[in-house]
């Protein structure tokens, strides 16, 4: 059995993206809440944007969409600019953040409504609006109106309308933020099979990173107006190519230090008298400038002891301890007062909890375990 | 206790300021003229006891209501104040939704401004606003000094004293009655819903009529009964403006009374009218009860 080929179109150079931002700003009045965006979308991806409030997710859908037009550059949909072109005349499509459904309609025809802007015949509305219906399991409340149905329900009805005309892009915009956490996990996973069936182009605006790194072919994280990095969840997980982003996805401890390059690796001098941090890296960096070491809390072992041959081990003494059942978090603090978390798995259910409060232990880790970062 | 009290009040207000007056007024109508004072007979008297009461009964009767169906002022009054007040509310639609639209699409900070601008004229007595018609309306009027200042016309136009001037004094004085349900109905409305219609493929005008227009729906019809349910009672504005070929039922009831002093027979003008509006003010409060019910 031959490994099926991995979904990586932005790794071909000769690929067509479906979407290209090329120089976008937006500007309200002085405010520039979109700051040079240059950025591919391919056909067929689930592209996740992650950032805090306020970093110019929404704004980014809605130029997509055609409710804003960008201060400058364009945006070219399969190599067409979009630049005029309404909302009504663009193959995009779009699940509003409050679902937008309309209240005098009922479920059936809130699906039907865009059919019917494109003049269909009825039999074809029809057909369409049921497939849509079956799609997103709705086929038992063909009649009734939205605030008739539960808040899971409406945002199927969204996402089925937004569905129906088979898009070329389908631009949701924290679809699943009304919903609880469990119903949240189920849709996420309907959501990835609607757009697997589907084949649809899917950009989805997210405050959650780890529904970002679960639904997502390639994720961007926004900072201010502008994109820190875009890469597949694995990318910005273990790779991430600053602070900002290794802090935004995920927990992570971040040391900072002045650098000394060897072969491979770099050393880091992290705090008087303690032993310099060792971490392999392919950067390039002068000697003595800042760096910084960020490493995932799980990549972080501990220890009553001193370890034997690790690379790296640090002294402290536990302040907290947060169990999360599945897992453990130990808060420690070392010299200088910076708290390291440590994570370990519970995997035996009676085991008794290794280390206590004000308990003295050592923290290591391996070269690899950590990501040498410049800023 | 209490509670009975608060169920009782509103009952108690409907009794003394709706029924009451309803059977005296009913009674009234049910009884012949007379030069007399009160100017009509029967007369209850209490102090001959059950007799008196016999005989106050059997000397009601519907003679009055028969009269009215003879005839034909009495039915084309009603025909016409129907009609006057259904054009009338017409044009108050036609002409309070783009007030209302404009005044929901405003900026935030302007509404309550634009608001305090349409209820404004409720401030200076309603006599008053209309007389300041005849002013405006006149042969020398304000109007036409200015239409024929700026050479439009030369002969100055009849308006005052006909039904265009009525049109004019009813849809003046009711509009803000049309625009502040409108208002309301447009101001709750979402305006993601627009974007959504055009994203699904509406031009703003398609948005307009499928979304915009249904949605407002409620405020329309509440907009409608609050001008058409007065209009068709007016009496004021048909007198001051209207002229002798202005018919409403408002201005006959007046005369009835107070020029024939005929009070029988204006009395069953007044109750025949009331039942011509109750069709009306009962799908009013059926369309209020929905309102309210897709409010929550
Ligand atoms: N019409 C507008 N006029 C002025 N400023 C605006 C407008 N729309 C958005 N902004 C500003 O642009 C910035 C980005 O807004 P946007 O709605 O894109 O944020 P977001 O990333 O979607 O945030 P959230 O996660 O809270 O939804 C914000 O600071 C916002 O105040
Ligand atoms: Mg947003």
């Amino acid at each position: 059995m031959s490994e099926p080929a991995r979904f990586a179109p932005w790794e071909d150079p000769d690929a067509k993206p479906l979407i290209r931002f090329r120089g976008v700003t937006k500007r309200f009045g002085t405010f520039t809440a979109i700051d040079g965006i240059d950025l591919d979308i391919f056909e067929s991806e689930f592209f996740a944007l992650l950032g805090p409030s306020g970093c110019g997710k929404t704004t980014l859908m809605r130029i997509l969409a055609g409710f804003e037009d960008p201060t400058e550059g364009s945006i070219l949909l399969d190599g067409n600019d979009l630049a005029g072109a309404p909302p009504n005349k663009r193959s995009t499509n779009m699940m509003f953040q409050s679902y937008a459904l309309f209240p005098h309609l009922s479920v059936f025809d809130n699906i039907a409504f865009g059919l019917r802007r494109d003049r269909l015949p009825a039999g074809e509305v029809r057909a369409r609006t049921e497939e849509m219906m079956a799609l997103v399991k709705l086929q038992d409340l063909t009649d009734r109106r939205p605030h008739q149905i539960s808040g899971g329900q409406r945002q199927r009805v969204a996402l089925a309308r937004a569905l129906a005309k088979a898009p070329r892009l389908l631009l949701l915009d924290e679809p699943l933020g009304a919903l609880d956490k469990k119903l949240r996990r189920e849709t996420q996973f309907e959501l990835m099979d609607i757009q697997e069936r589907t084949g649809t182009t899917f950009v989805i605006v997210t405050h959650d990173q780890e529904e970002a790194m679960t639904v997502a072919t390639r994720v961007a994280v926004m900072d201010h107006g502008r994109i820190a990095q875009v890469a597949d969840p694995t990318g910005i997980y273990e790779a991430p190519n600053s602070t900002y982003v290794a802090d935004f996805i995920g927990d992570v401890n971040i040391m900072k230090g002045r650098a000394t390059p060897a072969d491979g690796t770099v050393s880091i001098e992290w705090a008087e008298g303690q032993p310099a941090l060792r971490c392999a890296t392919e950067l390039r960096l002068e000697k003595g400038v800042t760096a910084f070491i960020a490493i995932r809390p799980e990549k972080v072992s501990i220890s009553s002891r001193r370890p034997g041959n690790s690379p790296n081990a640090v002294a402290g003494r536990v302040l907290d301890i947060a169990y999360l059942g599945n897992v453990s978090t130990y808060h420690v603090e070392i010299a200088g007062g910076q708290v390291i978390k440590a994570q370990t798995a519970n995997t035996d259910r009676v085991a008794r909890q290794e280390f206590t409060w004000e308990e003295n232990v050592w923290l290591y880790w391996s070269e690899t375990a950590g990501i040498v970062l410049e800023r | 206790m209490r509670r009975l009290l608060i169920v009782a009040i509103p009952y108690l207000w409907l009794l003394a300021f709706f029924l009451v007056p309803f059977v005296i007024v009913l009674k009234i109508s049910l009884s012949d003229t007379a030069l007399a004072r009160p100017p009509y007979f029967p007369q209850l008297d209490l102090y001959a006891g059950w007799t008196g009461v016999r005989d106050f009964l059997s000397g009601l009767d519907l003679e009055n209501f028969a009269f009215l169906a003879t005839d034909a002022l009495y039915w084309k009054a009603y025909l016409s104040s129907l009609r006057i007040a259904a054009v009338s509310t017409l044009i108050a639609l036609l002409v309070g939704y783009p007030i209302a639209y404009a005044m929901a699409r405003a900026n935030q900070s302007w509404r309550p401004t634009l608001l305090m601008l349409v209820i404004l004229p409720f401030w200076i007595s309603f006599l008053i606003r209309v007389y300041s018609w005849m002013g405006i309306l006149g042969q020398e009027g304000y109007l036409n000094q200015l239409l024929i200042g700026v050479g439009i016309i030369s002969d100055p136009l009849t308006i005052l004293n006909t039904n265009v001037a009525v049109y004019i004094g009813i849809v003046y004085t009711y509009l803000p009655f049309m625009v502040l349900p409108i208002y309301a109905s447009l101001g709750r409305m979402d305006e993601s819903l627009l974007e959504a219609a055009e994203d699904l493929g509406c031009s703003r005008f398609q948005a307009f009529r499928l979304v915009t227009l249904p949605l407002s729906r409620p405020g329309i019809i509440a907009g409608c009964f609050l001008v058409f349910i007065p209009a068709i009672g007016e009496f004021v504005i048909p007198s001051l403006l209207g002229g002798s070929g202005t018919l409403m039922i408002g201005k006959v009831l007046w005369e009835e009374f107070f020029s024939n002093r005929d009070w029988p027979v204006a009395s069953a003008v007044a109750i025949v009218l009331l039942l011509i509006l109750i069709v009306p003010i009962i799908i009013f409060q059926r369309n209020e009860q929905r309102r309210q019910e897709a409010e929550s």
